[in-house]
């Protein structure tokens, strides 16, 4: 019964969540100058190598996570569909790595993130493939990263776990737009003001519309993180999600 | 499960209130309006390459987002059943 609940909220929400025309919000196909795109792509791929051994690895250690990256994946993947309306009066969606980053690490994230992506730009000409490495590396990599410092840093403060996870995915949500920034700046500085000119002007667009987002979207991976605590604790161990005041 | 549901809301109400509080608003997408701000800094910069394939009309770019947001549901709703009813066996 208790399960039903969750499920039909979690339908009633996603419904009420997709919206009736959709827009992208990653960088468009063709809109960084081939340079940067190939700067870019150069900068990904390493990450996206050790991803795919870090997952190996991971898999190979503890086998019966293999149900726990999926659901790291399927995260990412109903998140950033969902384009939601943000108090600037534009939408933008969140990205849903801080799950992933929390359970399997910043490297295992660039790989899922990087598949998510590309789905996007082939089948609903949302990013793109010029672009794909720019986006990978705010969306699945510098994201990832920042969620699992905030992850790290955030227990060693002792915070309680679900705050953490809050943080972590909340802040890594928010630092992806903020790239997003930096990188769409650093292609199209200011006549009068340079980068820094450029970098508030696309912040003020990204990051500002995204702050709403970034808290749902820890608030959501709060929730899961709930259920895995209860149901699959002995996998949170095996992948040493806990610190160790937390194990016992 | 009441801390889920409170959750929950407060997620749906972070969706619902800027429709009220930015009356009239466009909410398009911040990357448009990226797109805009390109133009403003560098009139001149012309996309090198295009989408190797569009979806022909809006309706159906709102299919294929439904379709992935579907798929990473069930995934997550199979996941949920698959891990309690494993617990419940214990």
């Amino acid at each position: 019964m208790r399960l039903s609940i969750w499920k039909c909220s979690y339908f009633l929400l996603a419904l009420l969540l997709v919206p009736n025309r959709a827009f992208a919000m990653h960088i468009m196909e063709g809109f960084l100058p081939i340079e940067w795109a190939i700067f870019w792509w150069a900068l990904s791929l390493p990450f996206i190598i050790l991803g795919l051994r870090s997952i190996r690895k991971t898999i190979e250690a503890n086998p019966e996570t293999k149900m726990m990256l999926g659901l790291s994946g399927a995260f990412a993947f109903v998140l950033s569909a969902l384009k939601i309306p943000s108090v600037t009066g534009s939408c933008s969606h969140p990205t849903g790595v801080g799950l992933g980053t929390v359970l399997f690490g910043p490297l295992a994230m660039s790989v899922i993130g990087s598949i998510v992506l590309l789905f996007q730009a082939l089948l609903l000409a949302h990013g793109g493939l010029t672009t794909l490495g720019a986006n990978a590396f705010s969306m699945a990599i510098a994201g990832p990263f920042i969620a699992y410092f905030i992850f790290k840093g955030s227990q060693k403060l002792g915070l309680s776990f679900s705050i953490a996870v809050f943080l972590a995915a909340m802040l890594g949500d928010l630092g992806t737009y903020l790239v997003t920034s930096v990188q769409l700046a650093l292609a199209f500085p200011s006549e009068v003001g340079g980068f820094f000119a450029s970098f508030t002007k696309f912040a003020g667009i990204f990051a500002l519309t995204q702050i709403p987002l970034a808290i749902s979207e820890g608030i959501l991976t709060v929730i899961v993180m709930n259920f895995l605590k209860k149901y699959n604790v002995s996998e949170l161990k095996a992948l040493r999600v806990f610190s160790a005041k937390e194990v016992h | 499960m009441k801390k889920t549901l409170l959750l929950l809301a407060i997620v749906v109400l972070l969706a619902i209130i800027p429709l009220f509080i930015q009356k009239g608003a466009e909410f398009g997408g911040a990357d448009g309006e990226a797109e805009m701000a390109i133009g403003e800094i560098n009139a001149d910069y012309e996309p090198w390459f295009e989408s190797l394939w569009e979806p022909p009309s809006g309706e159906i770019e709102s299919l294929l987002f439904a379709l992935q947001a579907a798929i990473g549901a069930s995934f997550i709703g199979y996941f949920i059943g698959y891990m309690r009813g494993k617990h419940k066996e214990g």
